[in-house]
């Protein structure tokens, strides 16, 4: 039974990453930039919910919304100060703006809340499904539930929504998208609302069930849910849910077997996978034309 | 201002390169030794020749070759470990403090080579983004490596594991060098300023030397378009696996340096952050310009330590951040562009050089 157990624990554990990595992957798509500080602002989310649901009591619902609506706030106003001057730029410069950036939130958190770890109260009720033998806990099952209505939505939102096609129009080409009437930047500003608001939302499950916060504490999720993008093919968001998910199980499997070097057999996988397939399991390769 | 032949020209660049370093370097002892450097900058002073030639080697890759790598702090770290295991082992066989150091680089590099020919090989077939991401996770994987690598000395030599310190089995005049997370306790300081300059002059000469070969004419010929150059018989992995493992050693050398300049050393130092840090120099001294590399090395190095004394000590890091983003904002606008093109061209009074692509200067 403790496979099965295990292949949960993976699966909750991807559902976090393919949340995040949506965020990831839908940026790329449109504005071909790596966000870095994409991890940053699940820190900031997931202070607020601290804060929301801790210091001033609030339901946990509601401090959810708050750090939606914080973290929404945060991506567009980091999109236009910092992003947006930088559109015509080189993909580095833009990549370094990120960092900066990513730097700029630490350390901002770092002054306004010191260094000590937070421990985060769990928005979830503790405790398992009352199954004999299996080991499901609320928190869990809220998770995959939570990815999988998300991953639906989005769908719906890309394919159906008049935003949704305007956004998917960036993608392929700015400039044919321009002159068929759709606003270019904020189709971006609001790819980075949708990015952020979600981001805001893995905050509240990843916090959940690995509970110490301190200002670094969204770089290393950050960092693995953006491999899970690349692995699942970046810029497709069934990629990203995909390969969310199965970075989620691949690491929670290593961790069994030595807890030191998990990371390490992620990337593992990682590299052959990208060697074998090099856009990624459900990337498109595009062909170069001279 | 008559024009310069292209050959006198580069011979006039290569020529203040060098200069801007040996001046620094004397100017910096001539400080040390009339006691005008505070002690957190003479602390600085070979971590910044490490950063320098890290920054030189980052370079080659990114700006010549045109890759962008995310994990050049792992070959910093391989060449960091491996020589200080050598140094350490063979602290009783030789006890000139020089000799070793140099014996601990030759080492270090050549493992960092190994590391890179590992590396490059498979990560060179990839394009762009991708490329990007898998060095990052060769970084990442190197550095888990030595988070659980055990490495011993006795005199029956070398002693590996990777599990614990006690599975090194040694013998009782031993002693364990690499304790996994821990990293190296109690290595003799060898590094010196000195040391650190004349790495960062064998860099420099080893860096503009390829670059202005005729094997860094193919690999710059590969950056700027890769179907054409192999499509006239220039072998992409070859020429790009050179400038990689190139890279590697040099890395290799200033990880050992930086190493040396420390009595211990986590691995945890050799993180994603510092192949970050690295990439920042290069990206604001500019891509491709070796000179601009080197400054804003040593330049960014010393900001945070001088914004120390201001007392600004708890915003520094965000000060840094700030000033990161409104640089590449500032340098990226086509206005302040134009303006800097302007007085370039006025200045010099020689036409406007191409802005992009331009060759190491």
């Amino acid at each position: 039974m403790s496979f099965l157990n295990n292949l949960i624990t993976g699966i909750s554990l991807g559902s976090v990453y393919a949340i995040i990595a949506l965020g990831y992957t839908m940026v790329y798509g449109i504005a071909k930039m790596l966000n870095f500080a994409h991890g940053d602002i699940i820190m900031v989310g997931a202070y607020v919910i601290f804060f929301a649901t801790g210091s001033f009591g609030l339901n946990p619902i509601v401090g959810i919304l708050l750090a939606v609506v914080v973290c929404t706030v945060l991506g567009v106003v980091i999109e236009g100060l910092a992003y947006k001057p930088l559109r015509q730029a080189s993909s580095l410069a833009v990549l370094i703006t990120a960092i900066g950036v990513s730097y700029f939130l630490q350390n901002a958190a770092l002054l306004l809340w010191g260094a000590d770890p937070k421990v985060f109260t769990s928005v979830i009720p503790e405790g398992s499904l009352p199954i004999e033998g299996v080991n499901i806990t609320y928190v869990s099952l809220v998770t995959v539930l939570v990815c999988i209505i998300i991953m639906l939505a989005l769908t719906w939102f890309t394919s159906k929504t008049k935003l949704g096609k305007a956004m998917r129009a960036c993608s392929e080409n700015k400039d044919a998208a321009r002159l068929m009437g759709i606003n270019v930047n904020r189709t971006i500003s609001m790819t980075f609302a949708i990015g952020s608001a979600l981001a805001a939302i893995a905050s509240a499950l990843l916090f959940s069930s690995y509970k110490n916060l301190i200002p670094t504490s969204g770089s290393l999720p950050g960092i693995k849910a953006f491999t899970a993008a690349v692995f699942g093919g970046i810029g497709s968001i069934p990629g990203a849910m995909l390969g969310g998910i199965l970075l989620g199980i691949i690491e929670t499997f290593a961790k069994v077997i030595n807890t030191n070097i998990s990371d390490a057999v992620v990337f593992a996988v990682l590299i052959i996978v990208l060697l074998v397939k090099p856009a990624g399991l459900l990337g498109k390769t595009i062909r170069e034309k001279v | 201002m008559k024009k310069l032949s292209p050959g006198r020209k580069r011979l006039v660049n290569n020529s203040i390169t060098y200069g801007i370093v040996i001046a620094a370097f004397i100017v910096m002892q001539v400080c040390n030794a009339g006691g005008l450097l505070s002690p957190s900058i003479q602390g600085q002073l070979v971590p910044i020749c490490a950063y320098v030639v890290m920054a030189i080697a980052l370079n080659l890759v990114v700006g010549i070759s045109g890759e962008l790598s995310l994990g050049h702090a792992g070959f910093m770290s391989v060449g960091a470990f491996s020589g200080v295991v050598a140094a350490m082992s063979l602290q009783s066989v030789i006890p000139s403090d020089v000799i070793r150091l140099a014996i601990a680089m030759v080492v270090g590099a050549a493992m960092a080579g190994v590391a890179g020919v590992i590396v490059g090989v498979p990560v060179l077939r990839l394009r762009g983004d991708y490329l990007a991401i898998v060095t990052l996770a060769f970084g990442e994987i190197i550095r888990n490596i030595f988070n659980v690598l055990y490495v011993g000395v006795d005199e029956k030599g070398l002693h590996f594991s990777l599990q614990n310190e006690a599975a090194l089995h040694l013998s009782e005049n031993g002693k364990a060098i690499l304790k996994g997370p821990m990293g190296f306790t109690s290595n003799a300081k060898l590094a010196s300023f000195t040391a650190g300059f004349i790495l960062i002059l064998i860099a420099l000469t080893v860096t503009l030397n390829l670059v202005h070969s005729r094997s860094g004419r193919a690999i710059m010929a590969l950056r700027d378009n890769r179907i054409a150059a192999e499509s006239v018989g220039i072998g992409a992995t070859k020429y790009k696996l050179m400038a990689f493992v190139t890279s590697a050693v040099m890395a290799g050398a200033a990880g050992v340096l930086y190493a040396m300049n420390y009595s211990s050393m986590a691995p945890k130092k050799f993180d994603f952050n510092t192949s970050i840090l690295i990439l920042v120099f290069v990206v604001l001294g500019g891509i491709g310009n070796i000179r601009g590399s080197i400054i804003a090395a040593a330049f960014l190095t010393v900001l945070p330590e001088l914004l120390r004394s201001f007392d600004l000590d708890q915003y520094r890091m965000l000060v840094y951040a700030i000033v990161l983003i409104l640089v590449m904002i500032a340098t990226n606008n086509p206005v302040i562009r134009g303006f800097f093109a302007q007085v370039k061209s006025r200045i010099t009074g020689a036409d406007r050089e191409e802005q992009k692509g331009g060759a190491a200067q």
